[in-house]
Parts: C-alpha cells; sequence; structure tokens
C-alpha cells in the first residue's frame, strides 16, 4: 500500500496515553494507514483505543533529548536511560476530544509525528477510510441512502397534479452540483429549465425542496439570478418562478444576504431577483454569516471553552466575542421567517443565497424540521438530511476538511453542518418531546461529519460520489444508523409525535451553548448523560409494567 | 379587617408585561385590604390575577395619556404589571396607587388566616426539629454539646438560645469570645460532617490592628481540639481581602495568624451586600430586555457582574465542603457581621456534604437552620417591616441560585425541583407566612409570631408533590455522599425562570419533568396493581391502557405561539393564554387561599385556568387556529424591505 511509505516507525511500545476523563495508560501504539491503534498492557481489563487518523485536526509535538543529562538524572526511568530521549505528541480532533502521548525515544517520537501529520489530511479521496472499512457483520448495501429523488416523488401522491420529476440533468450537464432527477412545476418543460439554468449560479435553478401538505404551499431551492451590472434577465427563469405561485398572489424570496452584499454581488455578475421582473415575488433579506467567518467563530468558540483561567467576565466577554450564539440565533430566525411565510401565511417562498448550498440548505432543513411533523422521526430526520445536504448537495470535502483547532490555512472550510446540528440540538432542548432522535445522534453526525468510516460524507457532489463509485464501494452512514440495536441507541425515549410546528424560541436567554458538544469532553458533561440515561430507564421500565 | 367596601375599576386593562403578553386584557380590578386582583372580562376564561401588596416593590406612574392613565408595578418576584385606567377615571391612578401602597402597612401574614386551629398551628411552628437534625449529625457527642450560654439571649441576641459548641468551651470562654466578636457572634457550629470534621460560623473578631482576646484564642483552639483528625483549623473570611483590612480601622478586621496558633487564614472574595443588590437590579434589567441581540444580552449578563458573584459563592461553599470532606480539617466561617455571606457560604457547603440537604426537608432544616435560626436579617434584607433601602439586598435570593446552578449541574441529586425554590424566593418576599419575618430568634419571640401567624413549611410540605424532581434517586450516584461540582465560568447560566417571567413559559416548553412524574406516578400505580392482584381481573386490563392515555395530554404542553420572526431580530410575542409558566402559577395557589368576599365568578372557573391544570393543554388544535387568525390578521407590518 502507498501509506507505507509515510510509515517509518509503525510500533512503539512503553507509550503512555493521556485522554480527558480516564487515568493516563501505558502500553502499545501502533500506526497504520488510517488509524491510530492504542493498547493497553494492563491485562486484566486491556483497553484499546482507535483513533481515525482524519478525525486528528492539529498535533503538537516536543522532544526532549536527555542523552546529556543522563548523568543528573541517575534516578530516571530504565527506559528513559536506554534511548535517552523522550517526546509528547498531543494530538487535537475534530470531534474536540484532545489525547497526549508520551513516547520513548525521539527518533520514534519524530517519525509517528510525521506519519500523522501526512496521514490525517491526505487529499485523495480514494484512498480514505470508508474504501477500506468491511465491518463482517455488514455487507455493502444493494441500495446506498435511505431514498432518492425518484423514490421520494412517487411517494409523494400529492405532488403529481402540479409537479413533475424532471431528468434534465441526468448527464450532470445541466447542473453538476444537483442529482440527475429533480423535481419542477409540471408546466415548465425540459429546454426551459436548461435556460434558467444558465442564468443561476452554477446552474442550480429553482427546484422544489420541500411541499407543505396542510395548504400545497412549497420551498424551493436555487443559487443566485446571473443578472450582473447590467441587470439581465431571463424569461425562462421568469416563467419557472412564475409557473410555481400558479393559483396563488405571490411568493416570498428569501435571501440569505444582505441588501447590500446582494447589490454588491452584481458587480461579480450574480445579483438578485429584481422587483419589476418578478413583480409577484416579495423578497426579504436575511444576513446570514457563511464560510471563513462562521469557521472562525467556531475556532473562537472552541478557544473559550478551552480558557482555563475560570474568570467569569472573561468566558462571557469570549462567549459573546465568538459570536456563534450569534449565527444560531440567526439561523433559527431566519428559519422561523421562512416557516411564518408558509405555514401562517400560505404563500410558497424561494430560498437562495449565492451558491444555494450552505445557508440555503441551513435553513430549509430547519423549516421542514419546525413544520413537518414527518422530519422528525429518526428515519425522516436522516431522510432529510440525505435529501437537502447530500442529494443537493453541501460541499462537505471543502467544508469539513478541518476544524477548529487545524493551525492551516483557512481554504473553504466552514462549519455550516455543525452550526444546523446546534440548531437542531436547542430544538431538541427547546421541545424535549417533539423529536424522535435523541442528543446522541446530534453527537453522532458532529463527529462522523468530519472523520467517518462511512461514504456518506465524501466528496463534494453526487457527480464526484458516482465518479468515485462511493455508492457501490463505501458503506452508508444513515442506512447504519437505522439497524434496529442503533435506532434504539438513538432513539429520544420521550418522543410524543406532535402534529404543530414547533416553533423555536430565539430569546438569546432560549438559546444556550450546546454543552454536549463543546463541552464533550469535561466531568460535568457526564452528569447531563446520566440524568438521559435515567429518563431513559425511566421510560422504559414504564413501559414494562404498562404492558404486562 | 377593613375589606367591608372593597373598591373597583371597571374597564381596566392589564397587560402582565414580565410574561411576555402583548395585548392588554379587559376587566375589573378589585383592591382588597391585601391584594389587587384583576378579573378578566371574557365571560368565557375570566382569568384572575392576585397581586398580593407586600409582593410589590414599587408603582411608577407615567404621565397620563390621551388614552388614559396608568400604572406600573414592580413585584418582589420580578413580575411586572402595567395597568391601563381609562381616561375618565384619571383621578383613580392615585387612588389605587394609594391603596396598593397604603395597606402595605400590616403585614400580611398577621391577617392571613388559613382554616386551622389553635393546636394545628402550634403543630406547624415544630414541623421542623432543628435539635433533631443535630441529633442526626451525631451532636451532642463527647465533644460537641449544647450550651446554656445564650437562653434568653443573653451573649448574642441575634443567635438561637440553642447552640452547640465545643465541649472544653466552658461559658466563660464563650463570653469572653462573644465580647471580642462583633455583635457577640461567637463561634458555634453550623454542621457536623462525619463526626469528625465541622463548619463553624461567627462573625468578625473585634481586633482592629492589634487587639487580642484569650477567650477568642482559646475557643477557636477548643474548635480545633474538637476535631482529632486534624491539627488546624482553616479560618475561612468570605470577604475580598481589601474590605477585610479596610475593617480593621474601624476596629474589626480578622484573626491575625501570630497570635492565632494554627490557624490557616483564607479570603474568598464575596462581595457585600450594596454589591450586590446593585448587580442584581442589573440582571432583572437584562431579563426584562424586550428582544436583545445574543451580543447585547451577553454583553449585560458580563456587565451585571451577577454570574460571578454566584460563582464566587458556590466556590465558598466549594472550598468549605472541601476542607471538611477531602483534609478532614473543621473550618469556621465568617464575614464581617456573619449573617449574610457567611450563612450562604455554610449553606452552600452544607448542601454540597450533605444529601439530606438535597432532598425537600433537608432543605427546609438547613434554611431554618443557617437562615432562619441564625438570625438571617429577613426583614431588612427583604425590606418587611422598615423599608431602609441600604439594607435591602438579595442574600437569599443568591442562595437559591446557587442551589439551583447546581441543579442543573446535577439533575439526579436533588430531590426538589426548579418550582420549590422558586416558591421558597416568593415567600421569602410576600411575608404570607410568618416563618421568614424579623431579624432574629429574639425579634420573632417578641412579636408572638407564633402565636399570631402560621409556619410556611408544612404548607410546602403538603405540596411536595409539585415539587418533586422525578429524576431524583436515593440510591444514584450523583445523589450520595458529597457533590464536587464545576466551577468553571462556563458551568453557569442565567436563572431564566426567577428573571425572566417572559420567558419562564417557554423552554422547555414541553417539560420532560412533568411527563417523568406522571409515568413514575403511573409505573408505583402499576406496580401496585401487579402486587396486588396476583390474578388480573379483566376491567383491570382495560383500564391500564385507559390511564395511560389520560396522562398523555401532559406530554405537550402545548407549542407557543410563534416569535415574530419579522423583526430584525426577532423578539417574542407569546399570549397570555399561552404563558403556561409553572411559577407564577405557584404565586397565585398561594396568594389565592384567603376567603374574601368578592364578587368572583363561580369558582369552579378557576381551575381550569391554573396554569398548572393541564387539562386546559389537551385542545391543542385550537389554540393553532387562534394562531393562523391572529396572523393573518397583523401580517404584513414592515414586511417587504424591498428597497430597490
Amino acid at each position: 500500500m502507498e501509506f507505507a511509505e509515510h510509515i517509518k516507525t509503525a510500533n512503539v511500545e512503553d507509550v503512555v496515553l493521556r485522554q480527558p476523563l480516564q487515568p493516563p495508560s501505558r502500553g502499545t501504539l501502533c500506526i497504520t494507514g488510517h488509524h491510530l491503534l492504542f493498547s493497553d498492557r494492563e491485562e486484566s481489563d486491556s483497553r484499546q483505543v482507535l483513533l481515525l487518523l482524519r478525525n486528528i485536526d492539529a498535533i503538537e509535538k516536543s522532544v526532549e533529548n536527555l542523552t546529556g543529562y543522563s548523568g543528573f538524572f541517575s534516578n530516571a526511568s530504565h527506559s528513559e536511560r536506554m534511548s535517552g530521549s523522550s517526546g509528547t505528541i498531543t494530538m487535537k480532533c475534530k470531534d474536540l476530544r484532545v489525547l497526549q502521548l508520551d513516547i520513548p525515544g525521539m527518533e520514534q517520537c519524530l517519525n509517528i509525528a510525521h506519519s500523522i501529520e501526512t496521514l490525517s489530511c491526505l487529499d485523495c479521496v480514494s484512498a480514505m477510510y470508508p474504501f477500506f472499512y468491511r465491518p463482517v457483520d455488514l455487507s455493502l448495501p444493494e441500495q446506498w441512502g435511505l431514498s432518492s429523488p425518484e423514490m421520494h416523488y412517487s411517494q409523494m401522491k400529492e405532488l403529481y397534479e402540479k409537479w413533475r420529476l424532471s431528468t434534465v440533468n441526468r448527464d450532470y450537464s445541466v447542473c453538476p452540483s444537483y442529482p440527475p432527477a429533480v423535481i419542477v412545476p409540471k408546466s415548465i418543460d425540459d429546454d426551459t429549465l436548461k435556460k434558467a439554468a444558465k442564468f443561476r449560479q452554477g446552474g442550480r435553478f429553482p427546484v422544489l425542496c420541500y411541499y407543505h401538505k396542510k395548504n400545497g404551499m412549497v420551498i424551493m431551492r436555487s443559487s443566485q439570478p446571473l443578472l450582473g451590472a447590467n441587470r439581465k434577465r431571463c424569461k425562462e427563469d421568469e416563467l419557472l418562478l412564475q409557473a410555481v405561485i400558479e393559483g396563488s398572489d405571490k411568493g416570498y424570496i428569501i435571501d440569505t444576504r444582505s441588501m447590500q452584499q446582494a447589490q454588491q454581488a452584481r458587480m461579480t455578475g450574480g445579483g438578485f431577483e429584481s422587483k419589476s421582473f418578478y413583480d409577484r415575488w416579495k423578497r426579504f433579506h436575511r444576513q446570514m454569516e457563511r464560510g471563513k467567518a462562521l469557521q472562525e467563530s467556531l475556532i473562537k468558540l472552541v478557544e473559550a471553552c478551552g480558557d482555563e483561567s475560570n474568570n467569569m467576565d472573561r468566558w462571557l466577554s469570549k462567549l459573546e466575542n465568538s459570536k456563534w450564539l450569534s449565527h444560531v440565533q440567526n439561523a433559527l430566525s431566519t428559519a422561523g421567517l421562512l416557516v411564518e411565510c408558509v405555514e401562517r401565511d400560505g404563500h410558497s417562498v424561494l430560498v437562495h443565497g449565492s451558491e444555494g448550498t450552505d445557508c440555503s440548505l441551513l435553513i430549509s432543513t430547519l423549516a421542514q424540521l419546525i413544520m413537518d411533523p414527518c422530519c422528525r422521526t429518526m428515519e425522516g430526520f436522516l431522510g432529510l438530511l440525505e435529501r437537502e445536504w447530500i442529494q443537493a448537495r453541501h460541499p462537505f470535502q471543502q467544508r469539513c476538511a478541518h476544524s477548529a483547532y487545524s493551525h492551516a490555512r483557512l481554504q473553504q472550510e466552514s462549519p455550516v453542518f455543525l452550526l444546523l446540528l446546534d440548531c437542531v440540538w436547542q430544538l431538541w432542548r427547546q421541545f424535549p418531546l417533539a423529536l424522535g432522535f435523541s442528543e446522541a445522534l446530534l453527537l453522532r453526525l458532529a463527529t462522523e461529519v468530519y472523520a467517518s468510516d462511512y461514504g456518506t460524507f465524501l466528496c463534494n457532489s453526487d457527480q464526484e460520489r458516482c465518479a468515485l463509485e462511493v455508492k457501490e464501494r463505501t458503506h452508508c452512514l444513515f442506512r447504519a444508523l437505522l439497524r434496529p440495536t442503533e435506532r434504539d441507541y438513538y432513539s429520544n425515549p420521550l418522543y410524543e409525535r406532535t402534529e404543530l410546528a414547533i416553533w423555536p424560541s430565539v430569546h438569546p436567554q432560549s438559546l444556550q451553548l450546546w454543552k454536549g458538544y463543546f463541552l464533550r469532553w469535561t466531568q460535568q458533561v457526564r452528569h447531563l448523560e446520566e440524568a438521559q440515561e435515567e429518563i431513559r430507564n425511566m421510560v422504559i421500565e414504564w413501559g414494562k409494567l404498562a404492558r404486562s | 379587617m377593613e375589606h367591608i367596601r372593597t373598591p373597583k375599576v371597571e374597564n381596566v386593562r392589564l397587560l402582565d408585561r414580565s410574561s411576555g403578553q402583548r395585548k392588554a386584557s379587559v376587566g375589573t380590578l378589585y383592591l382588597s385590604a391585601t391584594h389587587a386582583i384583576f378579573v378578566e372580562n371574557n365571560p368565557e376564561t375570566r382569568k384572575e390575577t392576585w397581586v398580593l401588596h407586600s409582593m410589590v416593590s414599587s408603582v411608577e406612574r407615567p404621565p397620563t395619556t390621551s388614552s388614559g392613565g396608568q400604572l406600573i408595578l414592580r413585584c418582589k418576584d420580578f413580575q411586572i404589571f402595567q395597568i391601563f385606567i381609562p381616561q375618565e377615571r384619571d383621578c383613580v391612578c392615585a387612588c389605587v396607587r394609594a391603596r396598593v401602597c397604603v395597606c402595605y402597612s400590616e403585614l400580611y401574614c398577621l391577617s392571613f388566616n388559613p382554616n386551622v386551629n389553635k393546636e394545628e398551628r402550634e403543630e406547624s411552628w415544630n414541623f421542623i426539629d432543628l435539635a433533631a437534625d443535630y441529633k442526626r449529625m451525631g451532636v451532642p457527642n463527647n465533644l460537641w454539646v449544647a450550651t446554656a450560654a445564650n437562653s434568653e439571649y443573653r451573649v448574642c441576641d441575634t443567635y438561637p438560645s440553642e447552640l452547640f459548641v465545643p465541649k472544653s468551651a466552658t461559658p466563660a470562654i464563650i463570653v469572653g469570645s462573644s465580647r471580642f466578636r462583633s455583635r457577640g457572634r461567637f463561634p458555634a457550629l453550623s454542621v457536623f460532617f462525619a463526626l469528625q470534621a465541622a463548619v463553624c460560623r461567627c462573625s468578625q473578631p473585634l481586633s482592629g490592628f492589634s487587639g487580642r482576646c484569650q477567650e477568642d484564642e482559646m475557643m477557636l483552639q477548643a474548635l480545633m481540639k474538637s476535631n482529632p483528625g486534624s491539627d488546624y483549623i482553616y479560618v475561612v473570611d468570605t470577604r475580598p481581602k481589601l474590605n477585610a483590612m479596610a475593617n480593621r480601622a474601624a476596629g474589626k478586621g480578622y484573626e491575625n495568624e501570630d497570635h492565632y496558633t494554627n490557624i490557616k487564614l483564607q479570603f474568598i472574595g464575596i462581595e457585600n451586600i450594596h454589591v450586590m443588590r446593585s448587580s442584581q437590579q442589573k440582571i432583572v434589567d437584562v431579563g426584562e430586555m424586550r428582544s436583545p441581540s445574543v451580543t447585547d444580552f451577553l454583553w449585560g449578563l458580563e456587565n451585571s457582574g451577577w454570574l460571578k458573584h454566584i460563582k464566587a459563592i458556590l466556590d465558598a461553599g466549594v472550598f468549605v465542603a472541601r476542607a471538611v470532606a477531602d483534609e478532614g480539617v473543621s473550618v469556621l466561617v465568617h464575614c464581617s457581621d456573619g449573617w449574610d455571606r457567611t450563612a450562604q457560604a455554610c449553606s452552600v457547603a452544607s448542601i454540597l456534604l450533605d444529601p439530606y440537604y438535597r432532598t425537600i426537608r433537608g432543605l427546609m432544616v438547613l434554611i431554618q437552620r443557617d437562615w432562619v435560626s441564625f438570625g438571617h436579617k429577613f426583614s431588612h434584607r427583604y425590606a418587611h417591616l422598615d423599608r431602609d433601602p441600604k439594607e435591602v439586598s438579595p442574600v437569599i435570593d443568591q442562595f437559591l441560585e446557587c442551589v439551583w446552578q447546581l441543579s442543573e449541574q446535577f439533575p439526579c441529586a436533588f430531590e426538589f425541583n426548579e418550582r420549590f425554590l422558586i416558591a421558597i424566593h416568593a415567600h421569602v418576599y410576600s411575608c404570607q407566612y410568618g416563618t421568614f419575618l424579623g431579624n432574629s430568634q429574639k425579634e420573632r419571640r417578641d412579636m408572638r409570631l407564633h402565636e399570631r401567624t402560621h409556619s410556611v413549611w408544612p404548607q410546602l410540605w403538603k405540596d411536595r408533590g409539585k415539587y418533586t424532581n422525578p429524576l431524583y434517586k436515593a440510591e444514584q450516584s450523583q445523589s450520595q455522599g458529597v457533590l464536587r461540582p464545576n466551577t468553571s465560568p462556563y458551568c453557569f447560566k442565567m436563572w431564566k425562570g426567577l428573571y425572566n417571567h417572559a420567558e419562564k413559559s417557554t423552554p422547555p416548553r414541553q417539560s420532560p419533568a412533568d411527563f417523568l412524574s406522571a409515568v413514575r406516578e403511573e409505573s408505583q400505580q402499576l406496580e401496585e396493581e401487579l402486587t396486588n392482584h396476583q390474578e388480573p381481573i379483566t376491567w383491570e386490563k382495560i383500564e391500564v391502557p385507559r390511564r395511560r392515555t389520560s396522562c398523555l395530554p401532559q406530554r405537550h404542553s402545548g407549542p407557543d405561539p410563534p416569535t415574530l420572526y419579522r423583526e430584525p431580530i426577532a423578539s417574542l410575542a407569546q399570549d397570555s393564554s399561552h404563558t403556561l409558566s409553572s411559577a407564577p402559577a405557584n404565586q397565585k395557589t398561594h396568594t389565592k387561599e384567603p376567603a374574601l368576599s368578592l364578587p368572583l365568578g363561580p369558582h369552579g372557573q378557576l381551575k381550569s385556568h391554573d396554569p398548572d391544570d393541564l387539562s386546559t393543554c389537551s385542545d391543542l388544535e385550537s389554540g393553532v387556529a387562534d394562531l393562523s387568525s391572529r396572523s393573518s390578521s397583523g401580517g404584513d407590518v414592515g414586511k417587504d424591505p424591498d428597497l430597490e
């Protein structure tokens, strides 16, 4: 294997591993192409730690050469005297865990550090672990994923009258980032779609993303229109949007940029739907942070959580300064606006920002969770994530290359998906009975999105996934999560379906730091987990009694 | 009592601002001797709002506008009511205001008369037995004894008459020591841990720059000797060191380590009552912000300094508990007079050390001992009788909040829930019962409160069902032993339940706790049935599922009406009919008790509007229909920021 060239030292004995919440342990360290394996020397209860190298965000190494001082350190341990030097590697993981390895021997330490550094950020997707992950109890699936646009359409009988499934993108030629099949108004033919696609950035023409059964209104999703400085227009795009609100007096457009940003976008060829050409559409602008700013916010927040000064003022000002909770508030309130338009105002909505692959997905996903009880079950939620984030394409490979600890220069990284999970957590906390899944599922997803055994979050688009045969050669996380044992573990014991919309409060006091994630490796979170465990036990006990 | 003629004002509009209500409801305002009562005109609901006069901390009267006059009542439990009085009745404003203020001249607890006879009243005062609690701790024993030195409050008039001191502390030492301590508050036992180390409390020594007192030094020596396990004691001065040093100029101060052998002095740095008073005002203001951004909110939180103070108090408790539990060393705690910060530090330490104080009854005992009996100045701090604003300070608020912060960190460790803490808070301020009246045991005796008022504890105990935390399990690891909380700043958050009524009803809007209580109750019933009837009878089988469904409506307390997301930063819009807050409900049920002859609707109607009565929430659909109609009417305001 080509990984071998990066591994100079594969095994080291007598390594001390320090990890949060556990006493340090001494044992053997082993490094492979994808993993770091540590096994305890204690024979009574041998512990193993298996860490995906991909999970490591940053490492720090320090070596000490003790050879010159060996005379002074006559009582140094045997092994130290033998090698005369030692080193420490601190590994900061993408799941926010910090591990430390004390390795005897400077050279070994440097070799290990080098291997970790190189192997943890290999760019080649097809060499990543999901392509090698072959658990014994699981054969590669017949069907990858939970559903497909075709299946989704065929199950939605309500759509048949006014909507059709278009395969205009079957070879990804119209829009490289869309799946081969998309749902569009019935009255719009494929030629019109092709022309409309040319008028939208990246070819992401407006497609249906959600149909609200209660009133037949829909959420559409697209990228920005390419007006440019001289205000081009596109009849086909106008027709397409017109067809969406056929039979209704108006529709709303939620632009996830501020008015100013949208206007500036015209200078670079983008823009927004102007009132004169889309006269029945009303536009809202909601500035949502994305890209680099969001990544920096995450970095600041994680830094604040690691601050050990024990000073209240400092903590509060760092928390405020990170702006993370502002982003959560903003996302939830924009999603709330979207739901308000659809559910209460009874009108269809088009959502877009510039590319339509980040914030647009974020708020359309949240809106569906708020409105649609079907999306709040575990299957429903995973299906929703698959539709919105996998099929409609969030560029996971780019966005999740690094997390908060990395020293690498920021490129396309942005924790949009993590922000989504945080917002869902806020919903779960505000409505502990309304969601069919528990915090544990959100934590699992937050981990898997950065480093995974599964192929679900690989690649940037459906097209790339096809090219690399991801669907044939890897396992699907969502399917794995729905296996009976896993499902039990991730389900919410208190879940009780409600047909009502769950309107989140976005008052700052109602929003809390997601301790389960950001302070995941502290003792405090253990107590909260115990409480959750207690709740589960009580409900199970109650169920048993009620049945008998 | 003079409620022969109950003044009433018709066509008044009331806005419960603190619960986030946006539209005022129209109704009639009645003013009894003790309460302002607002009854909605709406014949379907006839919702009642009772405001106890003594709970009103201030009445503001903004200038009269064209639509009439208005009054703003701010309550001590942080509720705010805005009353609009129509124009033609302008002068009525003044009357209402006068009434609310004047009626305050008599304490409510003196007129409050629940239907109990004399024996029951006397019984109520014996409900909490401090001697029994000391016995539970293993006191008296061969090291600690009860002293009669303070009988008839001869040595210290702010201390209780029953006190425990080291066996070797003779009356002469006690009297000598008390002369050297501010207000005569000599070192006495607060809590005895694991039959070894003790937490004792006192006030600052009158040492000045060089003063010393042989008896006081002997007293501290006796404290050390009464713990054979260690050869020193900690003296914890809960004040910032600077404050303690400043006190030396006034002939007070702190123990000089050169004069006292075997003590280790430790300063904690809890600020004084004046700092706390203004800090609380700031955090109340933060809670009142209408639609703050996250930045505004966090800035306000930081600026108030409130959480910093809470952390300092918890840190003090943690220090004491660690010394006692981990090092086995006794601790003597004091501040200036030893009745505010000392009470806080000792009682927080007790909560951490002894699981008993984490039960409903245990917390009552603890408050009775460290606060009521040891002479915390309830009347001054909570402005019961004479309202000297300089004496007022939220000292017990802070203790209750520390307990709440701990219960957030250890969800399974406390037998009681947030409602219990809020109920105690309300009783401290309302003075419905005599428990929290007066500044010391002596004052209470002189006022003959035991004959003239009732004790709050039996009442709270009777309602314990609604104060129980369903997650509490006495045998669970979290509940056992010493609590070791994390006091990193990120573990603290604003106590929304107390400071923000607007948000109180919101998250968690669906309360897992309420649901679990129902589950627990039903599990017990089912278990009983199973054990009682080996052979299940058919009708029982039918009954089980029926009962199960009957508890299900409780699972959803009904989503709130949505926030108006259209404002730049969304603010909250809630409808009064949807505020399902529990604490105001508690307040209401307490204040509802007096049998006043008011022309109110049939009493049966009251019940269905008690927010705690979950049957009101069962009709969820209608609630939503109501929302959608509201939205379409008030929909288009400021909707289109189309700025081409």
